[in-house]
């Protein structure tokens, strides 16, 4: 055995004979932080699993990319994820790793043994690699979370309409993202299969600009409900937009498009033969 | 490009019917990674689209299909390969409507606007080998 | 492999595709409707695909081939229940289909047919220019 070797089993003795003492002060140190949205009895039950877990894994190893850490590593990304959505700022997630560094360094602190003092140098940086783990971890939950909540809001902002019998409706509003538009003509398509209309009137009144991309997507979109046998028109074409529709050089070819909402929806009735001079519901 | 990994299948491509069982197989891993019903249906139409010029041009050769990862996302890639005659003029085939065969000359045009990512290696009396990356957005 | 039924609804002759179709099935198919089409006299016919997952360029080179030999018995056909995927991946396969109608669902296809109803779905646009993601 080297003497690295020799130093790290010391270590590892020191943290299981007195680990009882350690983990009552490690919680002791984190809990102030987590400022009680975490009850007492949570955190000790997770702080023993990492403290058990971080034992094992350095009984044979000081290593922290040796595959032993594999377990100490997922439990600490299953507690940066928790900690994520329970709303914990990402200091106040990795802070529940770097005050083990304390209790240790305070229970070695009353012994005088200078090598043992240099292996909980090198168990504290370990210990920062693991809390800068929780950061990854963390910041990818976060991610997630943004992803879901922006498709929510896709979802409530881009309703599709039926204006009348057989026609549909998608106020479109705000900035459009390739994706979002994506998205939002996928949505009309199905409604117009599943209500079995056979008219949409994309509405772009509320858009501040459209890219070629956006405009390409729309033009898609009206060819794709043809090839289903639908008609779409487009309405609510701003002249910003109309000039950046024309300077861009996209050829809108023989799709319908009309200035306002309300002439769309008249074209789109008139086609389905319905009279709006006439009472409300004659023709079909 | 991106390696395939274990999940992977292999299918020899030497008829009409693996043409369906390209598809298929495609699609089963698109929906594995969860592609969007879109995505899937794309992807699935250029690996048919391809399949059948490895069939028809190629003399029959082999796909290989499976499930690709980078730091970000996951995605399906589709390999196809044939010991034919190879491509003299790339860029003539890559023309919307040019076609050596009977086709509506789509194939690999079309194939490559379904797809994010597109490979093509085509030799002369070697063969020609086309790659095609979907990733889930 | 099983042949594709045709089914005769008066003067309509109906295919509804159920299953992923192998090329070979797609040939059977235009033949055996060519055959029925010069033995009765069709208005026209309906294929119904809203059970078909992909259309790729072999099964949409079917449709205008369809169309164009109704056309020499002095038939229209009909395309019905395209799925919203399959007409976007269309699209942007570039595919073009000359003279074949399109309706939402079967019942808006016979009533094409029976020509109750306006054209719609008539010319298929042109291939969209290449845009680069």
């Amino acid at each position: 055995m080297d003497a690295a070797a020799e130093h790290l089993a010391q270590l590892v003795e020191l943290l299981r004979t007195d680990s009882e003492q350690l983990i009552h002060r490690w919680v002791e140190l984190t809990a102030p932080s987590l400022r009680g949205r975490l009850t007492e009895a949570e955190l000790h039950s997770d702080s023993r699993e990492l403290f058990d877990a971080l034992q094992q894994a350095l009984a044979t190893t000081g290593n922290v990319n040796d595959s032993h850490f594999a377990e100490v590593k997922g439990l600490l990304e299953d507690l940066s994820r928790a900690r994520a959505r329970q709303g914990f700022s990402p200091s106040e997630t990795a802070i529940s790793v770097f005050t083990l560094k304390q209790a240790v360094s305070e229970l070695v602190g009353q012994q005088d043994d200078q090598n043992l003092y240099r292996q909980v140098l090198t168990f504290s940086t370990l210990l920062d690699v693991l809390g800068l783990r929780t950061f990854e971890a963390y910041a990818r939950t976060r991610e997630g979370i943004i992803k879901e909540q922006s498709e929510q809001l896709l979802e409530l902002t881009t309703p599709v309409v039926k204006l009348w019998d057989g026609v549909l409706a998608v106020p479109l509003v705000g900035t459009l993202d390739s994706i979002r538009t994506q998205i939002v003509m996928e949505k009309l398509l199905q409604a117009l299969v599943d209500t079995g209309s056979e008219h949409a009137i994309i509405d772009i009144t509320g858009v501040l600009a459209v890219d070629t991309q956006v405009a390409q997507h729309l033009l898609k979109t009206v060819m794709a409900a043809r090839l289903m046998g639908a008609e779409c028109t487009i309405s609510g074409i701003r002249p910003q937009i109309a000039q950046t529709i024309v300077a861009l050089g996209i050829e809108f070819g023989d799709i319908t498009t009309k200035a306002s909402l309300s002439d769309a929806l008249r074209h789109a009735l008139r086609r389905s033969g319905v009279d709006v001079v006439a009472t409300a519901r004659s023709g079909r | 490009m991106t390696e395939l990994g274990t999940e992977s299948a292999r299918l020899e491509i030497i008829g009409d019917d693996d043409v369906v069982r390209v598809r298929q197989l495609a699609r089963s891993y698109a929906q594995q990674v969860k592609l969007s019903l879109v995505d899937q249906t794309k992807l699935v139409t250029a690996t048919s689209e391809l399949a059948r010029n490895t069939l028809t041009y190629g003399g029959g050769g082999a796909a290989e299909i499976g499930i690709v990862r980078d730091d970000h996302r996951t995605g399906v890639r589709a390999s196809f390969q044939d010991s034919g005659p190879g491509i003299p003029d790339l860029d003539l085939a890559m023309t919307d409507g040019w076609t050596s065969g009977n086709g509506l000359g789509l194939g690999l045009s079309g194939a490559r606007r379904l797809v994010d990512d597109f490979e093509l290696d085509t030799e002369v009396g070697r063969g020609t080998t086309v790659t095609v990356v979907k990733w889930s957005r | 492999m099983d042949r594709v039924p045709i089914l005769r609804i008066g003067d309509v002759l109906l295919v509804s595709i159920q299953v992923d179709l192998q090329d070979q099935g797609v040939l059977d198919l235009q033949e055996d409707l060519a055959e029925q089409l010069s033995s009765i006299s069709a208005r026209g016919v309906v294929i119904d695909i809203s059970a078909v997952e992909i259309v790729d360029s072999f099964i949409g080179r079917m449709f205008a081939t369809i169309a164009s030999v109704s056309q020499l018995f002095d038939a229209d056909t009909v395309v019905v229940g395209m799925r919203p995927a399959v007409a976007i991946t269309l699209v942007e396969l570039g595919l073009t289909l000359g003279n074949v109608r399109t309706a939402l669902n079967l019942e808006k296809g016979l009533e094409i047919l029976r020509g109750t109803r306006g054209r719609t779905g008539l010319e298929w646009a042109q291939p969209p220019p290449e845009v680069t993601r």
